[in-house]
């Protein structure tokens, strides 16, 4: 039980040497809801190492426990056996809502979690607006949430997560409640990001992702690797390597092809629910 | 860092145009060891000009009113309201539907306002219940928003007067003035305990209603962000609870201002001083019916005044840096 320590450790220590060779380590995790008796075990002895500089999906139908799996990893609730480590400190969240506070500005929102991260405040207004370029909404930062459309918003908030300056970002269906054109963008936007923070010596500080969704096309266009789980309780079912070199397009063959066969395995996993 | 050919091929118009255009060299300068003809290597030019694209496309142009336009168009209908009023009210004076000294015109009211200023007394006796007010208004605030909090926030004590201090608002603040004088006597204590007993619960309602209405995601993502303790309460906790407790301070007011006039018609002594409440119950002593409407008449305006001058600004302007001003 070792992720609530090291979530308070990471404002202090947010460098975890070079001797961690995970971002994240999910190790022999369970998690159950409810009172001793009537308990609902959601998620069960999952094992997951994400390698630094990673990006991993985490597949999976309704119920399969990924956002708690998630929520364990972000520090927000403990689980009931086995550990969750991220020796990088307390990671970034991004949730399928923007989740930015509607009584801050765009750059803001960004200057705060600068704030809480111990920047000092001569150096917030920049390092917004560096963040705010990095997501191309240069002279978005005096606008208001409600000013900005659905991808923007999203693109805020992923520079909110990146102010934090956490080496691993988790996210729980950020792009689901985009329309196709945008997602399909943010998926660049992201992808480019991701690999743009692992350029050039990735020991001294990669991004590593652990990104949770249900739709098998967008986890095969993101992911180095995909975890499926399966649902009630939450086991890791099987895992891809996906090898198809970055930038991927959703509509690439090779994507198509993954996809097909990782969805076919995700359907017999929802099939044996109906079974009983 | 991100993107030094982002930069250079955002220029390139549409987005169609950066594709083709950059397509070759985008891939040969930034491209780490890929597959030749591989699938566009020009993300970032490309990326660029259709974000900048969806962005335009998705962004609403807001336009505001020209201040003066907007107030004159918010002002008009209730003028036009108040007009017909005295309009039918003159009406009923000039058929005498009442004899003339329980029924006087706006002339005579106006008359015997001008009456009052002329005497120099008008402005003093407004003064003297607006700084009650004022001064009660701020000591329910400071005792409202600490007791908000706390039932907020403490799940005993919640259980414990929650129930009470709603309830408390259904209470006329009148009721309390009988019981204030036994306390204090025929005094300024007495005002203030009854302006209090008024607006202190609806403040602390509105704190809680506030509190209880934030979406539990912004909790959550003030504390992925670090925003624990006290810091949750300044950065998260206070900000987000903001609308509904302004719509408590406001109803405070409304209860503050209430009370004080209740206080005041009844505790009627010649050291206090005089406020709009005891112009009234002076008017209605001298049987003149004029000088009661006049009393009322302020009594309505300065409430109204001080709403629509201080609280709707606020509250405006709060509401609408949010995004929860519906615009007709």
């Amino acid at each position: 039980m070792t992720t609530t320590t090291l979530t308070k450790q990471h404002t202090t220590a947010p460098d975890a040497g070079p001797t961690a060779s995970y971002a994240a380590r999910i190790d022999h995790v369970s998690k159950s809801f409810g009172r001793p008796g009537a308990q609902q075990h959601v998620l069960d002895d999952i094992s997951i190492d994400v390698a630094p500089g990673a990006f991993v999906c985490l597949l999976g139908a309704s119920g399969c426990g990924k956002s708690t799996l998630l929520n364990l990893v972000a520090g927000l609730d403990a689980p009931s056996a086995g550990s969750i480590e991220t020796p990088g400190g307390r990671p970034a969240l991004m949730f399928q809502e923007h989740a930015l506070f509607p009584w801050l500005t765009a750059g803001r929102n960004i200057e705060l979690a600068l704030r809480l991260r111990g920047v000092p405040r001569a150096e917030r207004r920049e390092e917004a607006e560096r963040l705010l370029e990095l997501v191309r909404l240069k002279g978005a930062y005096g606008k208001r949430v409600h000013e900005l459309s659905g991808g923007m918003r999203q693109r805020v908030a992923m520079a909110r997560a990146l102010a934090q300056d956490s080496r691993l970002l988790l996210m729980d269906e950020p792009f689901a409640a985009l329309d196709a054109i945008t997602r399909d963008v943010l998926h660049d936007e992201l992808t480019q990001i991701w690999r743009v923070s692992n350029e050039g010596g990735s020991a001294a500080g990669g991004l590593s992702v652990l990104f949770v969704t249900h739709n098998v096309r967008e986890a095969v266009r993101l992911a180095e690797r995909v975890v499926l789980l399966s649902s009630r309780p939450g086991r890791v079912a099987r895992e891809w390597q996906v090898d198809i070199p970055q930038p991927r397009r959703i509509e690439d063959s090779a994507v198509a092809d993954l996809s097909v066969e990782i969805t076919e395995q995700l359907r017999g996993e929802i099939r044996r629910h109906g079974q009983h | 860092m991100a993107s030094t050919d982002t930069r250079a091929h955002s220029d390139d118009g549409t987005p169609g145009a950066a594709e083709a255009g950059s397509a070759t060299d985008a891939g040969t300068a930034t491209g780490p060891a890929r597959p030749a003809g591989g699938p566009a290597n020009d993300t970032s030019g490309d990326l660029a000009g259709l974000e900048a694209g969806l962005d335009a496309l998705e962004s609403t142009v807001v336009d505001r009113q020209p201040w003066l336009r907007s107030l004159a168009s918010k002002a008009f209908p209730p003028l036009i309201a108040v007009v017909i009023v005295l309009g039918l009210w003159q009406l009923a004076y000039h058929f005498q539907l009442k004899p003339h000294y329980l029924l006087p015109s706006p002339v005579d009211v106006g008359r015997s306002l001008q009456e009052k200023w002329l005497e120099g007394t008008l402005l003093s006796f407004v003064w003297t219940s607006v700084s009650r007010g004022a001064l009660g208004f701020l000591a329910s605030v400071v005792i409202g928003t600490a007791l908000g909090l706390v039932v907020a926030r403490v799940k005993a004590v919640r259980a414990a007067i929650g129930p009470i201090l709603s309830g408390l608002q259904s209470l006329p603040s009148v009721a309390w003035v009988p019981a204030a004088i036994i306390w204090f006597g025929l005094s300024d204590a007495t005002i203030y305990a009854v302006v209090l007993l008024g607006a202190v619960p609806s403040i602390a309602n509105g704190l809680v209603a506030g509190v209880d209405q934030i979406s539990p995601l912004y909790l959550r993502a003030g504390r992925t962000l670090g925003a624990t303790g006290l810091a949750g309460v300044r950065h998260v906790l206070l900000p987000a609870s903001l609308p509904g407790y302004l719509a408590g301070l406001k109803q405070g007011w409304a209860f503050s201002w209430r009370s004080l006039m209740a206080a005041e018609l009844i505790v009627n002594a010649p050291d206090l001083g005089t406020g709009l409440g005891q112009l009234l119950e002076q008017g209605r002593e001298f049987q003149d019916m004029s000088w009661v409407l006049a009393a009322i008449l302020l009594i309505l305006i300065v409430g109204i005044g001080i709403e629509l001058l201080i609280f709707a600004p606020i509250e405006r302007r709060v509401l609408r840096s949010r995004g929860l001003l519906v615009k007709s």
